[in-house]
């Protein structure tokens, strides 16, 4: 087609208004590979949501996968809509500018529907601010038939229930596979003319999908959920989480959206597995994507040469949690270097164990100089790590920074958490103890031999308990405590023979409370979060804009008691918000986690033991490795 | 091998700044599969270089950039690799060889010439543009303006800097035509111009008023400016 036959595509805003705000690339649409359709020639429009700035939500992967994969089908539009600035913000409120997507432009208002990803509990007034511009009711009993269906899903959909007033939908699990039958019967449904709710509750039948509308709470008078019910005949029960039992054939793009300005990830994201063996008790994603299951290595190649070849990005990531754990990732990653290395290309692979390994790859794609080694111990003591059972011990922490210090590497990055079950002063003292260690271990090569000082970075973030992980029913802490904890490792760093090598970050506290009140919260704070949002909390996910006082202030308005979801021990018997949802692993077990973890006593991994965790029924990945 | 391409910039793609355009080139020269030339060393990256950097918001029919390649097809063959993978917005439209003797486009440019119209909705002065420019440009043997920079205060003559002057009406609305000094050393916008004939008038300019247009680049050659794209031969 010849370039000036195209017409050009008329921006939504004004020149006026992009060239007042910050970076007017975050809405003008149009990047490298981005999917341009006729809308009136599909049955659905989609407009698929982060709810973040453009450049953390342009650098997720599971909605570049969606993404791809509904455009295949010539019936579906879908397009993609992020939060607005706060620049942006106030400009589309002043002049009631209605939010549109990126492709056509068009408002959200006429789409049919608005899917949104929910990454993080932190982004929850942002959804509120999705629907507020796009002109849609922010509670779902509002919408009337010229709204768009609100869909969410994600990790944090694992636990919907706080969010219940807003969504008309969730969707449980992983998106390959039940969007064709949501879309078959909406497109019915479209053409019978019939009502919303019937619309609703034929999806609530679909396989994943939780209609919140059709489930009612009943409480007992402490607070705690006494019953939790559909309210219909034919409503399910019990919702499963969905799962992509065959990833190596599972759509993935092979022409990514490139964007115009940088973006967190600019880079290719290759996705190598999902899941992970390891079984950290902390983890919610080592939880929920279970099984593990790894692609076909033949097809990861061709994959890594198609990406590159189509985005022209001079990076790619390798994506998975503990990608150590692939078992062919060796030969893969020597492909890539030979492959990559005649393009000039760079590999980076997050979540590598440090081995002999790792370090001679690493020493070959990286500037030794410039980069550090990262390790995740997540507790200081070995007592905690037990615990936690995270399987990294000192010994080889120690091994692993030795051979990197030998091998010209001077940078060591530290990441601990606060706050974990049973912890005590002495686990946080140990986090400072484990540093200097490392720091002494690095001034063991002789001098002629290094170049200066090492610098060893520690980090803390406080823990979080997560759903359908074996800590869901640990006690958070007041917010003095957290702080407590950061100043007794900091004054421990002080102690250290090597401070002047230590470095120590920690973050503040207020956000770690509230997002454990979301994190296990239930349906009656859907009132809290729609008032904070009405207060001006917006982008809480960014400590500029946090404002703890506000929302404090919405959860006393609305009759919340933050402790009752933070500090109050939960009994094994009590009826979670989130026991409705089928996440594959059962309660049975993440109760004998827990119990092991009370008692200090670590579980093997996936390949060397079966836990009987639950996720073996959908019989495949590592579950049935070595059994044909 | 040297290489010079030129490139159009238009509709929203106004909008992507200067180092956001350059990123957007080396990913574009990779998608197309250029055997464009590497720099030595640990992060080689590729030998690439603009002529003159365009603001965020202008269009442009003339911009350039400069590569270097081990191997290069025929000009109409790499023009249409590079447009296959272009994103709405830009059009490359010339990619000449250079005589390996011959200076980057950065170090030679000189001037650039512009339109710029009074964007729709909004009024231009009602003056007799003709008497007007008379008074303020053509007549005068020196236009002296003050030029402020971040740091300091500067009077230029614009009789020096502006190569060129022409307001021409079209439907009733005036078009200013302006080529002006471009560079590192003298650099002058062509909206600090209008900005002074507007005070002349006694007006002040909105800066949103207007849209600039770059309509081409020009490099000294000989003591005489050659538009850039002149420069270097087609590859057959």
């Amino acid at each position: 087609m010849d370039l000036q036959d195209k017409k050009e595509r008329k921006p939504a805003l004004s020149d006026k208004i992009l060239m007042s705000v910050e970076k007017p690339a975050r809405y003008i649409g149009g990047e490298v590979n981005a999917v341009m359709k006729d809308p009136s020639q599909v049955e659905i429009r989609f407009a698929m949501c982060f709810p973040d700035v453009y450049e953390i939500g342009m650098s997720h992967l599971g909605i570049q996968i969606l993404y791809d994969m509904f455009n295949r089908r010539s019936d579906v539009y879908c397009e993609r809509v992020y939060s607005p600035w706060p620049d942006l913000h106030r400009i589309l409120k002043e002049e009631q500018i209605p939010l549109f997507a990126l492709e056509s432009q068009d408002p959200i208002q006429v789409f049919d529907f608005l899917g949104i990803t929910i990454q993080y509990e932190m982004c929850y007034t942002n959804i509120l601010q999705i629907l507020d511009l796009s002109g849609i009711p922010l509670l779902a009993k509002d919408r009337g038939m010229e709204h768009p269906f609100v869909i969410g899903g994600g990790p944090c959909a694992y636990n919907p229930e706080p969010l219940a007033d807003f969504f008309d939908l969730f969707y449980i699990g992983e998106g390959e596979t039940s969007y064709d039958e949501l879309f078959c019967l909406y497109k019915a449904w479209k053409k019978s003319g019939m009502d919303r709710k019937e619309f609703l509750r034929k999806a609530a039948r679909v396989p994943g999908i939780y209609v919140p509308s059709f489930y009612e709470a009943v409480y007992h008078e402490d607070g705690t959920i006494a019953d939790f019910h559909p309210t219909e005949d034919g409503i399910p029960a019990r919702i499963e989480k969905q799962v992509a039992m065959d990833l190596t054939d599972a759509p993935y793009p092979s022409k990514p959206l490139v964007p115009f300005i940088q973006v967190t990830q600019d880079r290719v994201v290759l996705e190598i597995q999902r899941g992970c063996i390891r079984g950290c008790r902390f983890c919610q994603a080592g939880m929920i994507y279970r099984p593990t299951r790894e692609k076909d290595v033949e097809v990861l190649k061709r994959q890594a040469y198609e990406l590159l070849k189509n985005t022209g990005y001079e990076e790619i990531s390798l994506n998975s949690l503990s990608s150590s754990d692939y078992s062919r990732l060796k030969e893969l990653v020597t492909y890539l270097i030979e492959e990559c290395g005649e393009r000039r290309v760079n590999i980076s692979l997050p979540s590598l164990r440090i081995d002999e390994f790792s370090l001679d790859v690493m020493s070959k794609v990286q500037d030794i100089k410039k980069s550090s080694l990262t390790f995740a111990p997540e507790a200081g003591s070995q007592r905690l790590r037990d615990v936690i059972n995270k399987g990294l011990t000192r010994e080889v922490i120690l091994e692993g920074a030795g051979k990197a210090f030998e091998g010209g590497w001077q940078k060591v990055k530290l990441y601990f958490m606060l706050g974990l079950p049973t912890e005590t002063v002495e686990d946080q003292e140990a986090i400072a103890e484990l540093a200097n260690e490392i720091a002494a271990r690095y001034y063991d090569i002789p001098k002629e031999r290094r170049s200066g000082r090492c610098q060893i970075t520690i980090s803390t973030s406080f823990f979080v308990p997560k759903p359908f992980t074996p800590f869901q029913w640990a006690k958070m802490y007041p917010k003095e405590h957290y702080l407590e904890c950061a100043k007794t490792v900091n004054e421990a760093v002080k102690n250290q023979l090597n401070k002047k090598s230590i470095r120590y970050n920690w973050h503040e506290a207020d956000v770690t409370v509230l997002e454990g009140i979301l994190a296990r919260g239930d349906r009656r704070l859907g009132k809290a979060i729609l008032r904070a949002y009405e207060k001006g909390c917006l982008f809480d996910a960014w400590s500029d804009f946090y404002d703890h006082s506000k929302w404090m202030e919405a959860f006393l308005e609305t009759g919340i008691h933050p402790d009752f979801y933070t500090v109050r021990e939960r009994s094994l018997e009590e009826i979670l918000p989130w026991d409705f949802i089928d996440a594959g692993v059962t309660k049975a077990f993440l109760k004998r986690e827990y119990h092991k973890a009370l008692e200090g006593k670590v579980t093997l991994n996936c390949r060397m033991q079966c836990n009987s965790c639950g996720a073996g029924k959908y019989q495949g990945g590592v579950c049935v490795e070595n059994q044909n | 091998m040297k290489i010079r391409i030129k490139f159009r910039k238009y509709g929203v793609m106004k909008f992507i700044g200067h180092l956001d355009t350059m990123r957007y080139f080396q990913k574009c020269i990779r998608r197309a599969g250029i055997d464009i030339a590497y720099s030595e060393g640990f992060s080689p990256h590729q030998i690439m270089s603009f002529a003159a950097p365009l603001g965020v918001g202008i269009t442009s029919d003339g911009e350039y950039l400069d590569i270097e390649v081990n191997s290069t097809k025929s000009s109409a063959e790499e023009l249409q690799s590079l447009n296959a993978v272009m994103a709405e917005g830009v059009e490359v439209v010339s990619y000449r060889s250079l005589k390996d003797t011959e200076k980057k486009a950065m170090s030679i440019v000189a001037a650039a010439d512009y339109e710029l119209r009074i964007r729709d909705g909004y009024e231009p002065p009602k003056v007799d543009y003709e008497a007007a420019f008379r008074e303020f440009f053509d007549g005068p043997k020196e236009v002296f303006i003050t030029k402020k920079t971040k740091k300091s205060e500067k009077t230029i003559d614009l009789k020096k800097l502006v190569y060129g002057f022409r307001i021409f009406m079209e439907q009733d609305r005036p078009v200013f035509y302006l080529k002006v000094c471009t560079g590192s050393t003298d650099n002058l916008k062509p909206e600090t111009v209008l900005e002074a004939f507007y005070a002349f008038l006694g007006e002040k300019l909105d800066p949103f008023c207007i849209q600039i247009h770059r309509i081409d680049v020009y490099g000294m050659q000989d003591g005489a400016l050659v538009s850039l794209g002149e420069m270097g031969e087609r590859i057959e």
